[in-house]
């Protein structure tokens, strides 16, 4: 749910990060954060366990810029993964306006990959939204595991598995190093704005 | 859920009644936010050079409080309208105005809890009118 401040020109966004536990969504928000100069995000918000799992949302605030002299801010979200946390990520969800769903390469999170993109799917039904209706972008993260001798899913089955029917534009991602991090970040950020400004701006000024 | 659009003028009525009725009683803070964590008015602590991360505040209230509700449905009640903290320093209610807004009070030992809730419940019905009409 956008919030459009007619008073202070401002648009306010919410942006969430899905995926399964340990897919790397708070490391896409850490990268962000540090890579930002310090005027254009705010202070990142974690609420994590001892282990370093989420346990309820990050929260990464950011400014970029103007569009039709509006201040686009958005606010960056992560849910936690872990399976048993489901009430948690339907919460985090309420008001949303965009989603990065970030799929883990590992061949043994195959499964994982395709029932959190489910679990997204149910949780957004909760609050009466259409996965397909929504701006999405997926990211297929941990590329740089490919090199390595661990067995990972090619690029082609992760699209059969997550994309064949959203259709949507995909990533390729390193997010510990920050590669496709901002590019991730400006698609979904593009899609979103778009989406709300069609919605309001655009239609009822 | 829709989305918001705050006019100008819903904003300066809502700041005007936040401001008259609680931060002239004495509460520091006066912060209204959505159940998305979208801040629509933040009155008092400017004046009182306090400085607040007022967007983790809200996303925080948010979220604690819809924890809250699914508390309540564990135990057979449909929501729990407030939830109240209270500090060495500062205390903290958080009110909820119809479906889909918080008012969040911050004050001192000076203010008491029954003026804050008398107060916020005053004020829930002029503020739903304004944002939700």
């Amino acid at each position: 749910m956008a919030l459009i401040d007619l008073s202070k020109k401002e648009v306010h966004c919410k942006i969430v990060y899905y995926g399964p536990g340990r897919c790397g969504k708070t490391t896409n928000l850490l990268y962000i954060y540090q890579a930002m100069d310090e005027s254009d995000r705010g202070k990142m918000l974690t609420i994590d366990t001892k282990g370093d799992r989420t346990l309820f949302f990050d929260l990464l605030p950011l400014n970029l810029g103007k569009i039709s002299g509006f201040d686009i801010r958005i606010q960056l979200y992560t849910v936690p993964g872990q399976v048993m946390y489901e009430a948690t990520r339907k919460l985090v969800l309420k008001g949303v306006d965009g989603l990065v769903y970030v799929a883990d390469p590992l061949l043994v999170r195959r499964e994982r990959n395709i029932e959190g993109l489910e679990d997204l799917r149910r949780n957004l039904e909760a609050h009466n939204l259409k996965l397909e209706e929504m701006p999405i972008v997926l990211q297929y993260n941990k590329r740089d595991l490919v090199d390595t001798p661990v067995p990972t899913l090619t690029i082609e089955e992760l699209e059969a598995d997550l994309n064949s029917e959203l259709k949507t534009k995909y990533f390729e991602a390193v997010a510990t190093t920050g590669v496709g991090v901002f590019e991730t970040l400006k698609e979904i950020t593009k899609r979103t704005v778009r989406y709300v400004a069609e919605k309001h701006l655009l239609t009822k000024m | 859920m829709a989305d918001f659009v705050i006019t100008a003028q819903a904003q300066e009525k809502a700041g005007n009644l936040l401001i008259n009725s609680l931060i002239k009683a004495g509460v520091r803070t006066a912060l209204l936010i959505d159940s998305a964590g979208n801040v629509l008015a933040n009155c008092g602590h400017e004046q009182q050079h306090i400085d607040i991360d007022a967007i983790s505040l809200a996303a925080l209230a948010a979220a604690s409080l819809a924890a809250t509700t699914q508390i309540a449905k564990l135990i057979g009640e449909d929501d729990f309208s407030l939830l109240f903290h209270k500090g060495k320093h500062g205390n903290i209610h958080f009110g909820r105005i119809g479906q889909e807004l918080i008012l969040i009070t911050i004050f001192g030992d000076d203010v008491s809890l029954g003026l804050v809730r008398c107060r916020v419940s005053e004020l829930a019905e002029s503020i739903a009118e304004i944002f939700e009409g």
